[in-house]
Order: structure tokens, then sequence, then C-alpha cells
């Protein structure tokens, strides 16, 4: 029953306008990717032909993922925790650095980011903990213990690398599996009033000074006009000089003279709104905001609880990453290093999201097996 | 057995995923409200801010406009000087960067630092000035270091040159940094801090037509300051120039005449009142003013006691000593006091009251008329007639002569001297005029002030017998392809009124003292031109006669003012020798001088054999190195006042 096979009632039950969603917000992308780079003058292979290259193989990995029936990974959930656990410790000790971050793992011809993967099977491990939990009522705080040893564990160890922004998203998704299983009232209080001393704890101890400055300059860019709130009052200004219709393909000045930085990654909303407008952010929104709630709609008609667990988790996934990426480049949020899911250029974006949306699919095509 | 709880509690989850899907919703729909209000609220000013970013405008410096001599020849011009300029804001770390500079110049980094900090306050995008005037190697050294050096540009602009150094330095002026006071004001509210204004001279006074209007080239940048492309240009209106009634030949000599001393002359044209030279001596190097002042030089300056930054012909205030005699001459004339045959008795000193007032011959110059009187200077003579003409009258002709007032030559802060009147002195120091105090006005001293543009304009009247030309310096002003936008002439202020045959008994006078035997002022003769002058001495201040070592700064004035050619006047001069002693041997030599260039220039005088200037200029440094010798040389061609 839970054997990894194809039959044609899984091709005929795949969810071909989910992945037109997904291919056309992948097609704006790339189309985004060659203006935002075309100032760039690199020699090599150009970005949005790379990026191609990455949306094959997201499209590859959606085909394997969703020929592995999901239940599978409920039962080996636990086991990729541990690896995962496990590399992130090794990433501590032998990663490889890049720009004062330790995030990757040589492995000769590639290099992985553990912490990246560890968003996918940290979901696959809530879920199944939920799943399993044998309680007559909502969640209540001693019931939260293990989950919150669960990720807090990963969590801490992402954050030493130093990854603020992973560790963060980790934690919200986790926090959106539990709303949706279920929090008693006072049991949501009450972490809602301890959070008060941890922020504290956290400012005062914990964060490193550039990522204090991130913050301090997010909510006062003119603090650092030219040092890191530059990147904030720079996108706002590529964002707002937009206006309702946009300046146009390759002609936003903000994104062709590179007064954006990382336009072609984590900025590339910024430059897709300069040159597109308010009608092309409010396209964007649309799209992804349609993705969100087709993902829940999974949820919702999957008729087992570690599935459902499972497409929530995806969902946050995708939801937290696009929120805290537009926000920040629309000066809603600090700048923290979240790219725009299916959308920047980058290929361990594009995996996860698409691994992500492997799981999707996968839930989807199996929803009248149980 | 999982399938159990969920089932029991599936609608619990359905409601629950509502709430998470209105979440969802609502917080892009919060997204939307910001995209609404970045791109349709405020895309304008986005918009603003996002060509600011990418758009600058460079200003472009307008050349001044040249200053020339009367005959086109170069007196301050332009020439091209490359300066390091920075824009701040595409500067990331100014540290590196100066450090880097002042390694590539070999230029003090704390100067750079100054700087820097200086310009900081300036405009957004305005350029920095680090340095300027560097050389080609230095800019070719910048230009191959460009890529360590972000921010940094190398800008040709036109910067003051003048081929003659110090030549008419006073007359010139120069140009500097606009002051915070200046920009304040009205006049200068199209400036921007750090641009060049006329500073003195003729830089000052014609600024507005010197100095041309910038341009500006607006040009589009990268973020990392590059420049892409020219979006557009105004190019720079280049300043009018200023042609001068100056001959530069001419003010050559006439400064030369001074060698190492002190002093001022003026040479106008009798018959337009053009100024044709305009000597303030010792001069100061006007280069010097416009970029880094060596402090050295600047102490150099402020130290000499020849006060070079003066400009003693427009500022300096001196008694005219003797040479006022023809203004006390006249008003005897005029009012009938005496003709030429009136006779007073010299006996070397007049007693008047308690007080006695000496000639300066102490052995009197016996029976002396109005020419004689002129041509040996006879202080008695004039004391009898000054004391009968009271101090009123003799001012009534001295004004005449418009002695007292500002010429308006048109540079600023001219001075007007001072010509004391009986009211004058109730008004100014509330006591009433003395008799006694008449006799020093009458030979040109006491109260009585003038400037050297005074002298010579006096001179002038009473060589073209009446008209009082306004000295004027500007001949022309023309615009940048030579085409005349303006034209002065000569403008009549005042016609004194002085009987002709007056004149002619003052100016036989003044023949007679060039030309005559025991005439004050041989010195200026000369034989090819009939020179009419006289000799001034004034006092300083009242000292007994003592041998020797008076300092430098008591020794009197030494004065001559003359005109030529006698019978038909062209050129009047007036020379003031700070301290100089005495006009007869000090200053008349420099006025004959001056006039034999003028005939020279003219082709009157063949251009002399080289002994005789020679020997004048030998005369003339014994007379500065060694005063005492002078001194005795000064009683037996003597000149003027006690």
């Amino acid at each position: 029953m839970k054997l990894a096979f194809i039959d044609r009632r899984l091709v005929a039950n795949f969810d071909w306008k989910l992945l037109a969603l997904v291919l056309t917000i992948a097609a704006v992308g790339v189309f985004n990717i060659y203006s935002a780079t075309a100032s760039y003058g690199i020699s090599g292979t150009p970005y949005h032909v790379r990026q191609l290259y990455w949306i094959v193989l997201g499209l590859s990995l959606v085909v394997l993922s969703c020929s592995i029936d999901y239940h599978l990974f409920e039962d080996f959930s636990y086991w990729f925790y541990g690896i995962l656990v496990f590399l992130l410790l090794v990433v501590l000790v032998a990663g490889r650095t890049s720009m004062g971050a330790t995030r990757w793992l040589s492995l000769g011809f590639f290099n992985i980011q553990p912490s990246e993967i560890m968003k996918i099977v940290m979901i696959m491990a809530t879920a199944r903990y939920f799943a399993n939990l044998q309680v007559p009522h909502s969640l209540r705080l001693r019931d939260l213990g293990l989950p919150f040893l669960l990720v807090g564990g990963p969590v801490l160890l992402i954050m030493k690398q130093p990854d603020l922004g992973t560790a963060i998203l980790v934690a919200l998704i986790v926090a959106s599996i539990m709303l949706y299983v279920g929090i008693s009232p006072a049991t949501l209080a009450t972490l809602a009033l301890s959070a008060v001393p941890a922020i504290y704890m956290g400012w005062h101890f914990y964060l490193r000074d550039y990522q204090k400055n991130r913050i301090l300059n997010f909510l006062n860019p003119e603090r650092d006009p030219l040092g890191s709130g530059y990147h904030i009052i720079q996108s706002k200004i590529a964002v707002g000089s937009g206006g309702p219709f946009g300046k146009g393909f390759l002609a936003g000045t903000q994104s062709q003279l590179r007064f954006l930085p990382e336009q072609h990654t984590d900025f590339a909303f910024s430059v897709f709104a300069e040159e597109w407008g308010f009608a092309g952010g409010m396209f964007m929104l649309t799209l992804y905001v349609v993705l969100i709630l087709w993902g829940l709609d999974i949820a919702r008609k999957c008729n087992d609880y570690f599935g459902s667990l499972l497409a929530v988790g995806v969902t946050a996934m995708l939801f937290w990453h696009i929120v805290i990426n537009i926000g920040m480049v629309i000066g809603l949020f600090p700048v923290v290093g979240v790219p725009l899911p299916l959308f920047s250029y980058g290929g361990t974006s594009m995996i996860t999201s698409m691994v992500g949306m492997g799981i999707l699919f996968n839930i989807r095509m199996r929803r009248f097996m149980f | 057995m999982k399938g159990e709880r969920f089932i029991r509690e599936e609608r619990a989850f359905g409601k629950r995923l509502v709430w998470l899907s209105v979440f969802a919703a609502t917080v892009f729909f919060l997204l939307l409200l910001r995209l609404w209000y970045l791109q349709i609220l405020n895309a304008g000013d986005f918009l603003a801010l996002s060509e600011n970013n990418r758009l600058r405008l460079v200003p472009l410096a307008a050349p001044r406009g040249a200053i020339l001599d009367r005959n086109g020849k170069v007196l301050v011009g332009n020439t091209p000087s490359f300066s390091l300029a920075v824009i701040q804001q595409d500067v990331k770390d100014s540290d590196t960067l100066l450090s880097r500079i002042s390694r590539l110049l070999q230029m003090d980094v704390d100067e750079l630092l100054d700087k820097w900090e200086k310009g900081r306050k300036r405009a957004k995008f305005y350029p920095i000035f680090l340095a300027s005037g560097i050389s080609r190697d230095q800019v070719e050294l910048l230009e191959e270091n460009r890529l360590h050096l972000p921010g940094v540009d190398v800008e040709m602009k036109p910067v003051r040159e003048y081929p003659n150094g110090t030549l008419a330095s006073h007359l010139l002026g120069h140009i500097g940094e606009i002051s915070e006071d200046e920009l304040q004001r009205a006049e200068f509210s199209a400036y921007h801090a750090g641009d060049y204004v006329g500073k003195g001279g003729v830089e000052r006074s014609w600024e507005k037509e010197l100095h041309g209007a910038d341009g500006g080239r607006q040009i589009e940048v990268d973020a990392r300051g590059r420049v892409l492309r020219t979006m557009s240009e105004g190019s720079p209106t280049v300043g009018n120039t200023i042609m001068l009634t100056i001959d530069l030949e001419l003010q050559k000599l006439a400064e030369a005449a001074f060698g190492a001393q002190a002093g001022a002359a003026v040479a106008m044209d009798v018959n337009t009142g053009e100024i044709l030279a305009f000597v303030s001596n010792p001069g100061f190097d006007p280069a010097l003013f416009t970029g880094r002042m060596p402090p050295e030089k600047w102490k150099a300056y402020l130290e000499d006691k020849r006060h070079p930054l003066e400009n003693k012909a427009l500022k300096g205030q001196y008694p005219p000593g003797s040479t006022f005699k023809i203004i006390t001459a006249i008003a005897g004339l005029e009012e009938g006091l005496i003709d030429a045959n009136t006779t007073v008795n010299c006996s070397g000193s007049y007693k008047l009251g308690k007080q006695t007032f000496k000639c300066w011959d102490k052995h009197g110059h016996g029976p002396v008329n109005l020419r004689r009187a002129l041509k040996e200077s006879c202080d008695v003579y004039f004391y009898q007639l000054g004391e009968r003409l009271g101090v009123d009258r003799i001012a009534k002709y001295a004004k005449k002569l418009n002695l007292g007032a500002p010429m308006g030559i048109g540079l600023e802060n001219e001075k007007g001297g001072l010509i004391p009147t009986a009211e004058w002195k109730e008004k100014k120091q509330g006591t009433k005029w003395f008799r006694g105090e008449t006799l020093p006005v009458s030979i040109g001293q006491g109260y009585v002030l003038t400037t050297p543009i005074q002298l010579a304009s006096m001179i002038a009247t009473v060589a073209n017998e009446g008209t009082v030309y306004r000295p004027y310096l500007i001949k022309k002003v023309l615009d940048k392809d030579g085409a005349v936008l303006r034209e002065f002439g000569p403008t009549a202020v005042a016609k004194a009124d002085v009987k002709s045959t007056s004149y002619r008994l003052v100016k036989e006078g003044l023949l007679a003292v060039v030309n005559e035997s025991k005439g004050t002022g041989g010195m200026a003769r000369l034989y090819e031109v009939k020179v009419a002058g006289k000799t001034g001495t004034s006092q300083v201040v009242k000292l007994p006669a003592r041998k020797g070592g008076i300092p430098y700064e008591r020794r009197d004035h030494a004065l001559f003012v003359a005109f030529a050619p006698y019978d038909k006047p062209e050129i009047a001069v007036a020379v003031v020798v700070e301290h100089g002693e005495h006009g007869g041997s000090a200053a008349a030599p420099i006025a004959g001088k001056i006039l034999r260039a003028y005939f020279e220039g003219k082709g009157v005088i063949k251009r002399p054999v080289r002994e005789t200037e020679d020997e004048t200029g030998a005369d003339e440094e014994d007379a500065e190195a060694t005063p005492a010798v002078l001194r005795r040389e000064g009683e037996s061609v003597p000149g003027g006042t006690e």
C-alpha cells in the first residue's frame, strides 16, 4: 500500500493547475533575473540560464518526491531528523566558511546547506510527532516540552552558524504547525508573555553586532544611509519609483544602475516592482496568495493527519519565506537573507521550494488512496 | 488508529484551516497596502529620489574674463590647471582614500582631511577639491590608480595667470575663494561656496563683468559613481574682457623707476583723464592669493615696513607738501592778493604772534616773487600769502581743482583726502580755527591730505587750464570674441573757473622749477621735452633737524607732480616716495623717468643709450642704500618744507 509506485490513477490525480501556477511564478522569475543581471556584464553562463537549469532540476525533484508515497516520509522522518542534526554539528566543526558564516558542507563536487534541508525535515518530524500525539484536548504547555526540544536544538545550531534568517524561519514553520494542531488559549498567552524576556536576553547575549545593526537600521534606516540602512532605502526607492505601471522591462534605473543590493537574489522583487509597478506587484502577490491558499486547501482535503500537518508545514514554509522577503524589500521587516521562493535566483532556494512543492503534489495526488 | 483522533476533531481542524487561510490572505493584503502606499501614494517622491540617485549636476566653472592693457596686451589671463575633486557620496572609506591620495600626491594627510571635512558640509554631490595645481605626471598617476580611488575625479579648471608677475598688482587685484560673509550678500546670491571672486582692484570692482556664468552638465551615474553618459549640458559663459587704460610698457618702466622704494605714482592723460600708469610699490604676487599662501610669504608681506599689500595710489593719503603751493598760488592770483611782481622778503623764517614758521632754507631766499617762490619753493612767501587768504579761501580753490573728495575712478575704497576749513574744524574738533593753523596749510602741511590720484588730477587740471577730468581706468569692456560691449571716454567732472592768466603764471613757475638753475625739480628735466613740475616734501612727524639716523618710518615723504610737454600738455604725473625725504631728489627723478618712458613710447624721444640709464639707475640705488648721503644731497637740491 505504501510502496513507491506510479499508477495511472496517480497521474490522473496530478494537480496540473498547481504545476502551472508554480511554473508561471518561476518563469516570471527567470525574466526578472534576466533584467536584474543585464547590467552585470558577467562572462560565462548568464544567471537566467542557470536559473532555468535549477528549475529543471527542481522539477525532476518534484517528480522524484511525487513518486514516493509521502507516508514513507513519516516512517523515516525521525531518521532524517537525526541525520540532519548530525550534519548541522558537522557543519559547525568542519563547515565551509563564506562571508563570515559557516553554513555549507563540501561534498567535493558540490556543497550542501544542511540548514536548508532541515526546514523540510523539521516539517516531517514535527508532523509525525503531532500526528501521533494522543491528547483529547488542545495542546498545553506540558505537551509542548518535547517539541520545543525537538525544534530548539537545531534552531540553536543554525543560529550558531550564524544564520538568523533560517533559524527564525524554522521556528516560525514549527509554530505554524502547532497553531494548526491547536494550542489552548492559556498556553498561548503564557508563551507570548515569556517571549518578552526571551527577546531581551537574546538581544543582549545572543545577537551579533551586525544583526543588531540590521534591526536598528530597519527601525530607522536614516541611521546609516550609506551603510546597512542603504539597502532598505534603495529598495524602497526602487519599489516606490515604479509607480502604478512601472518603468518597463530592463528600464528600472535603480536596478540597471545597480543601486540595489543582491538584486537577482534577495532583492529580486524590488527589481520587478520597479519595472512593473503596482500592477506587477499585485500580480505577483496574487500568484503567491493563490499558491498559499492552494497549499492550505491540500491540507484540508487530505484524509490523514500526518499528510495534513505536512501540507500545512510546507505551506507555512513557503508563506513565511514570501512574507519575510517581500516585507523586507518594501521596508516592513529588517534585512534578513531570505530569498523569494521560486522567484529569486539561487539553486538552494529553488531546490528547497521544489521539494516542498513535490510534497504538496504528493499529498494532493494521494488524497483518495487512503 | 491514527485516523481516529483526526476524524473526531476533523471539524475543529477544518475551522483552524479557515483561520489560517484568512490570516494568510490578510497578511498578503497588508503587503499589497504597503505597495499601494509606496507605488501609488508616494510614487512621485520616490521617483524624484531615484532620479536624484542617478542624475547629477556637475558644475562647469566659467573662465574669468581677461584683463588687457590699452593696447590689448594681456595683464591677467587664464591657464588650465588640474585639480583633484572627490564626490563624497561615492566614498565609502574616506580614511583609506585620503591616505592613498596623500601617498600618490605626496601631500599632508591632515591638510587633506581638513579640506575633506570642510567640503562635507557643502551641497550633495558637489565636488570637494582636495588638491589644485597638480602636475600632468600626477594626473597620470591618479588615472593609473583610478580603480583604487573611488569617487575621485581629476578636473580641468581655468586658473588666473599673471604673465607679468607682480606688475600692477594693486590695480589688478587678486581672486580668492568666496568668504562666508560674501555669500550672505545679495550681490553674490548666484555664487556657491568654493567659487572664486575678485578680492581687490579691478578683479573686485569689475567682478560682475569678469565672472561669467557657470555652466552645468547633467550626467547619469551608477551606484559606484561611474559616469555612464551625459544627459544634457549647459556650457559656461566666459566672463567679459576688461581693457584698461594702462599702458603695459609705461607701467613696467614706472614700477622699475621706484626700485625698492615704497610709494605710488599715477600717470594720466591730461586731456582725457585716462590713467596710463598706476603704481603702488612694492607690489605683491597675486597668484599666491589664489591657492594656498605659504605662511612665510604671508608673514613677510605683513612684516614688510613698506606695506606691500596697501594700495598706496588709491588709499594712501599724504600731506601734499609744497606741491600744494600751486593751489595757494592760484588762490592768491584769483583773489587779487598777488600778481607776478608781488615781492616778499624771505629771511629764513616768518613770525606770527609768538610762533616762528621756518622756511626750509634757514638762510632765507631774500626778495622773491611768485615765479621764484615756486621755483625755489620758498615757504615764507606762501606763509604770508596764506595768512592773507585765510584757510577757507585756500580750501575754495583746492576744491575747485577737486581735492578733498574721492575722484571716483571705479575701484572700491578710494580715499578722498582732506581739505580743512574753519567750519570743518568747528564740527570735527569743536574749536575755532586759529590763524596759525593756516600757515602750514598754505604749504600743504597741517591737516591737508591728498591721494596720489588727486595730485595727478590736480596737475592735469593745471596743465589743461581748468578742466577736471574724472581719472578712469577702464577703456572698454569686450566680450570673449573681442566685440566691444561698452566703451568709456573722458568725463569732465568740473570746470575749475580760474582765469587762464593765473594758470599761465603758475605754469611758468613750474617750468622754472624743472628747467632753471636753483629750481628744486631739476632731476625731472628732459632735454627733448619741456617738463613743468613741483616738488614737495611732507612731514611725517615734526622732528628737530638731526643729522644721520632718523628711523625709516619717521622720514619725510617725497613728492613730485609734473606735466609735459609744457606748451601742449599731454601727460600729468604724480609721484609719492614714502619716506623718500626730499621731493627733488627722490620723487623728481622717478617722475622724470616716467615722462621719459612715455615720450619714448610715443617716439618723441629716441630710446636712450645704455650708459645714461645705468647712471640714473645707480643714482637711485645709492639714494636708497645710503640715506645719510642723500640727506646731504637733498640740501643742495632742496625741495620743500621744513
